[in-house]
């Protein structure tokens, strides 16, 4: 896959090529790709000359460096206890029912994946999501099926 | 009778900074000065540990190396925590000067704020106010900020994982001693402060510390920014005098039918009804980095706890056994007793496990599962096991 070799040349020649630098460019392919593939992984072992176990220990601590396949769109709806209460549940199960999978799982066409994630810092107003970077809050039912119905439709 | 409204300040978000002109002033002053008005407006970190901020620039500057660093913790991933993330987006160059003022002080040229992935959506506006305010100090101080993002890890808010993760290593905790201010991020001095505590001090250097001292007590002076959720009517971030009762807390922001307040986060204490009146918030009483979650009659205490207990398992970083097993543990503890399949008095045992988490964990994430385990077993025990 000569295009991800070019995406991990093109990071460590704009970070670096030292340890400093392994975060900066995992979440650099993170950002294009979505997650991080074996292939992804032994690039960036061999370019900073790394063993690949270091890299891929480094990048299966933290939750955002998936290593596993993921749709274009991450959807990562907040668990935690403010958005649980104001009804995180009934979100997720109107999420799943418009993209027609469950949680953890990626739609057929590689374009949705849906998560939970612990407190994303907008408990005041819960329940909240992530999809990619983007935020949304005081979710309803409806809101939240508005919301994935347009990125469904044009994005 | 009307209610007494408690007091709300207006140091942090207030607009006309002049960042310029008081960092002008500050420089001017030499770094004894600056560090004893630190001193003396008794501001402790707002973190949650509480250390005190004159103490560990001190402590960080007399330390002798070739290199120190300056970190604003924007990590922020305390359940219940939002009000670093609206300082940043409100008055992101205050959070930069009171990093110059650091800097100034410690002798550091490069300063980092690490900023969780959840915030990424902040990033383009505070690069371009990053971009204005290098330009604005240029001449002021030879010091870069720069911002570097975190991966959606809640142990890396946890100073010194927070520095193995910016070494691009696994965010697994270090012991302690040595402490940051003697070998920190690349094993230099380092100060690393709360969004909050920094932007504390840079206000000290504008209004000098006697305006901070001032307000709250003795134990806990000035005010703090708390993130309100849960069962309240008015969700959102205040700024409070601390050393307030919880029950003057309770008055204002609960909706009339309060059963407990959760101070603190996942890490901090459950407070039922009935002891509301006797507790205060602050140094003396319940710590807080400033999360409040008000629960009203209507939750189960038992889902509160284990909603806890879940995101501790996940985000135990499993360096060591009294946390990895004891979080799993707990979890599996009360699912059972729930369940009926263990007794009622298998609580004590896990009571006993808590304790022995707080003692014999690494870290403060392990050391204070017990913090909520406790206070909401203890008081709200019927609801556990029925
Ligand atoms: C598990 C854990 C998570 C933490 N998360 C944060 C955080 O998100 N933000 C923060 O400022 N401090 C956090 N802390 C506290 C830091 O280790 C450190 O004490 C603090 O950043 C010091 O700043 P202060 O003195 O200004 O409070 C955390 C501590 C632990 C044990
Ligand atoms: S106490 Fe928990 S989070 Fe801290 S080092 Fe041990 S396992 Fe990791
Ligand atoms: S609990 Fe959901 S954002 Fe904090």
């Amino acid at each position: 896959m000569p295009e991800v070799q070019e995406l991990v040349k093109s990071l460590a020649d704009k970070y670096g090529r030292k340890r400093e630098n392994l975060l900066h460019i995992l979440q650099g392919i993170v950002e294009q790709e979505r997650y991080l593939s074996d292939v992804a992984l032994t690039e960036v072992a061999r370019e900073l000359d790394m063993s690949a176990a270091q890299v891929y220990g480094t990048a299966t601590f933290y939750t955002f460096l998936d290593t596993e396949p993921r749709g274009k769109y991450v959807i990562r709806i907040c668990r935690t206890i403010s958005c649980d209460m104001k009804g995180k549940n009934q979100i997720i199960q109107a999420i799943e029912d418009t993209l027609k999978i469950k949680l953890g799982e990626t739609t057929q066409n590689k374009k949705f994946t849906l998560l939970e994630t612990n407190c994303m810092g907008w408990c005041h107003e819960g329940p909240a999501m992530l999809i990619n970077d983007q935020v949304y809050t005081n979710l309803s039912v409806d809101k939240a099926m508005d919301i994935v119905t347009d990125y469904v439709k044009n994005k | 009778m009307t209610k007494n409204k408690l007091k709300r300040i207006d140091l942090i978000f207030h607009e006309d900074c002049e960042c310029r002109q008081v960092l002008e002033k500050t420089f001017s002053r030499s770094n004894d000065e600056i560090i004893n008005d630190i001193l003396e407006s008794g501001l402790k970190g707002r973190g949650g540990a509480g250390f005190p901020t004159g103490l560990k620039w001190k402590f960080t500057a007399e330390q002798p190396a070739d290199e120190r660093f300056v970190i604003c913790n924007a990590d922020e991933g305390e359940p219940g925590t939002f009000k670093d993330r609206e300082i940043l987006f409100k008055v992101p160059s205050k959070v930069f000067s009171g990093m110059a003022v650091c800097a100034k002080v410690i002798g550091a040229k490069k300063g980092y704020i690490y900023l969780r992935g959840e915030y990424r959506f902040l990033l383009p506006e505070l690069q371009k106010a990053l971009g204005a305010f290098h330009r604005d100090i240029k001449d002021l101080i030879d010091f870069e900020i720069i911002i570097q993002m975190g991966s959606g890890a809640y142990i890396c808010g946890e100073e010194s994982a927070l520095f193995e993760s910016m070494e691009g290593k696994r965010g697994e905790p270090r012991n302690k001693p040595p402490y940051p201010t003697i070998s920190g991020f690349k094993d230099k001095p380092t100060v690393i402060n709360n969004v909050e505590t920094l932007v504390y001090a840079f206000m000290i250097c504008k209004h000098g510390p006697l305006s901070f001292k001032e307000l709250g007590t003795s134990d806990s002076r000035g005010s703090k920014v708390f993130s309100v959720s849960g069962d309240t009517p008015i969700a959102g971030i205040y700024e409070l005098e601390l050393g307030m009762s919880l029950e003057h807390f309770v008055e204002e922001f609960g909706d009339g039918d309060t059963k407990a307040v959760q101070v603190g986060g996942a890490a901090g204490f459950c407070v039922p009804r009935k002891k509301l009146k006797e507790t205060i918030i602050g140094f003396e009483g319940v710590p807080t980095g400033g999360s409040m979650k008000v629960f009203n009659s209507s939750r189960s205490m038992y889902n509160v706890l284990h909603n806890y207990l879940e995101f501790f398992e996940e985000e135990s970083c499993g360096q060591c056994t009294p946390c990895r097993v004891g979080c799993q543990q707990l979890l599996k503890g009360i699912e059972a007793v729930k369940k009926g399949e263990k007794k009622a008095i298998y609580l004590d045992q896990l009571l006993k496990l808590s304790e022995t988490m707080k003692l014999a964990s690494k870290c403060g994430l392990g050391q204070s599962v017990a913090n909520s385990f406790s206070s909401i077993v203890d008081n709200f025990r019927e609801e556990m096991i029925y």
